[in-house]
């Protein structure tokens, strides 16, 4: 009997002639996304799902290969719920909380995500990075099937692009040979080497980590419970790093740090990798390998994302080291703010300065990405012997000393970024209010009625603005700056957990929510010129 | 923001400064340099104030 096929072997768009083959003179399209990664499927779903016609092309046919990301935060959840096709992700992934961290052969310190209660979705959930892509494939293919403008094309490779005023001329290659079209608009998701970055001649500058890892995924009946386990210098692999966490269907992802100076071969190697498992985790286990593959780490990114026609988004903008899992994870937040101010764009009701604001907004994103993982990189592998000596005095200490612990970095989880300082904001006319929900946050999620707060807000259809009003008086409709804007009225009688998350101390609250469900502005109380000036700043319009 | 003391703070300036190498007694140069990393993350969690903290290393950079 033949094991059944992974998901990963499956071609699920496989390549099939299109009309823009045969066409006399090239087609165009509104959107081209190059790559069906994470971030070129999710700005796919957003686009389609605002109307926008999207064409993605890969130059594969199948979800993602070899050990990627496991650990995805709730913020990208939230995103991809409103893309509908978050909660499966979550049926399907490990929900995890408990991390614990070694030090030698003792536990000397252990964290837990403490999820606070009353939000869709958990902290983190691990899931194997084919799972995430399979479901945005199915969800794509799902909306296609009702009519949505979203197509995709496997064993499409893009091999030129032509930057013109108002359009990008693209040449694909194909088993069948090459073919010519246009786009209005080029989003480059192509990973980080991104081919369009290097046909433009760009920069992608930061620095490479002089480290190996090992990583492997194994599948095995383990008894370890659900919790991200990290040891530094463990008696298994002396003078180096370990994690161990699960995912789903028993497959278990264990990375060794290995060092600069190796032979990798040698430690590619099953007899060897067997040897490393079996010091790790006892003699006894009984496993096989899905993957195992070594990487070299690095956290780097381009100047800006948005050049004329072409932007940039996930990896092929931006790289960080695994410790945090900030890469899918900020990928998935690129888009979300991406889909809505392009559509607007698209539509005359903004203009190109609201495009700047994805630069500024996510350059910021990028750059706390960056930093969280470098420093996390850095306390990993220190990177002289002081730096060792101190990273080592923080783990001795932190193993009886309380004070110690919030030095240790074994990985700063991703965190959704707060939008502090973008043009876009207005300054706070609520500044008593909840820190947490201040201009630029994400709103917090809270069980409303049936459901929750999130079901209700940001782009589903048109990218409307909306309007949260808390125990405030609000019209019953509004339009500006030639924008409906839907209002929310809501009070704290019906869902009390508005008032930790929105009100603080105030006895009311008007919002206003941006497509990707960040708060452009709020007030106590409503105030319809102060509403439409803040919109208008949230378009972009006064940047 | 909130001054680095750099006045005399120590009355018992001679007792510390003993306290001090005393710690060190015995130690191999490895371990006094462990201990001395310990000692600093200590001291710094005391202190608290980031732009305190920036101060000493100023004055400590000479
Ligand atoms: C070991 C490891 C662990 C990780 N763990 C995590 C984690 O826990 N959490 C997390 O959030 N992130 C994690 N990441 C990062 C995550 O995998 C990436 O951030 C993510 O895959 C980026 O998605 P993307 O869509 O931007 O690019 P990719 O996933 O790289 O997709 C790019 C796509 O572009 C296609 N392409 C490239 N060139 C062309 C071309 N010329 N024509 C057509 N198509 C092209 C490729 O085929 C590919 O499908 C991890 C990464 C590694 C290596």
């Amino acid at each position: 009997m033949t094991a059944p096929q992974k998901i990963f072997e499956i071609p699920l768009y496989p390549y099939a002639r299109s009309a823009d083959q045969d066409a006399a003179t090239p087609a165009r399209h509104t959107v081209v996304v190059i790559g069906a990664g994470p971030v070129g499927l999710g700005v796919a779903l957003d686009l389609a799902q605002q109307g926008v016609e999207v064409l993605v092309l890969d130059d594969n046919d199948k979800v993602s290969f070899g050990s990627r990301a496991i650990c995805f935060a709730k913020r990208p959840l939230e995103i991809l719920d409103r893309l509908g096709c978050g909660r499966p992700l979550v049926d399907k992934g490990v929900v995890w909380n408990l991390g614990k961290v070694f030090f030698d052969d003792r536990q000397v310190y252990e964290f837990n995500l403490l999820p606070e209660d009353g939000h869709r979705f958990p902290a983190f959930i691990n899931l194997q990075q084919y799972y995430f892509e399979e479901a945005l494939v199915k969800r794509a293919t799902e909306m296609q099937a009702e009519g949505a403008p979203v197509s995709l094309r496997g064993r499409n490779r893009l091999t030129s692009v032509d930057q013109k005023a108002d359009h990008v001329v693209l040449t694909i290659d194909t088993p069948e040979g090459p073919y010519t079209i246009t786009a209005d608009w080029l989003i480059a998701c192509d990973g980080a080497g991104s081919p369009v970055r290097q046909m433009l001649g760009l920069d992608f500058v930061g620095k490479v980590f002089e480290d190996n890892f090992l990583i492997a995924d194994v599948v095995m009946d383990a008894p370890f419970p659900t919790e991200r386990w990290f040891w530094f210098d463990p008696p298994f692999n002396r003078g180096q790093s370990a994690l161990l966490h699960k995912q789903p269907d028993n497959v278990w992802r264990i990375d060794f740090q290995l060092g600069w100076d190796i032979d990798r071969d040698k430690e590619l190697r099953p007899e060897n990798i067997d040897t490393r498992l079996r010091a790790m985790l006892g003699d006894e286990i009984q496993y096989s390998l899905e993957w195992s593959s070594i990487y070299t780490f690095q956290c780097r990114r381009m100047e800006r994302f948005v050049h004329d026609r072409v932007i940039f988004a996930g990896d092929s903008a931006h790289q960080v080291s695994p410790f945090g899992a900030r890469g899918a994870n900020s990928g998935v937040q690129d888009i979300d703010n991406l889909a809505w101010k392009l559509k607007l764009v698209l539509d005359g009701t903004a203009d190109e300065r609201l495009l700047h604001s994805y630069d500024v907004e996510r350059v910021h994103g990028a750059k706390e990405n960056i930093l969280n993982s470098t420093r996390s990189t850095d306390f990993i592998t220190p990177k002289s012997e002081t730096s060792r000596l101190f990273r080592d005095a923080v783990l001795d200490l932190a193993e009886t000393q309380d004070f110690a612990r919030p030095f240790v970095n074994s990985g700063r989880l991703s965190v959704p970024c707060t939008y502090d300082g973008s043009p876009l904001n207005t300054p706070d006319a609520l500044p008593q209010g909840p820190a947490r929900s201040r201009p630029g946050s994400p709103c917090l999620d809270l069980p409303l009625g049936d459901g929750f707060l999130l079901d209700r807000l940001g782009a589903r259809g048109a990218p409307g603005f909306q309007i949260l009003a808390i125990d405030a008086e609000v019209p019953t409709g509004f339009t500006a700056q030639g924008l409906p804007c839907e209002i929310i009225a809501l009070n704290t009688q019906t869902a009390p957990g508005l008032t930790a998350r929105y009100l603080g101390d105030v006895k009311s609250a008007v919002y206003l929510i941006r497509p990707d469900q960040h708060v452009a502005a709020r007030w106590e109380t409503w105030d319809a010129s102060a509403v439409d000036a803040a919109l208008s700043r949230a378009l972009g319009k006064e940047a | 923001m909130t001054m680095l003391n750099t006045t005399r703070n120590t009355p018992r300036a001679d007792d510390v400064y003993q306290m001090l190498i005393d710690a060190h007694e015995g130690k191999t140069k490895a371990e006094s340099d462990a201990f001395n990393a310990r000692l600093i993350l200590t001291l710094i969690n005391h202190i608290g104030d980031a732009d305190v903290i920036a101060q000493a290393l100023k004055v400590a950079e000479g």
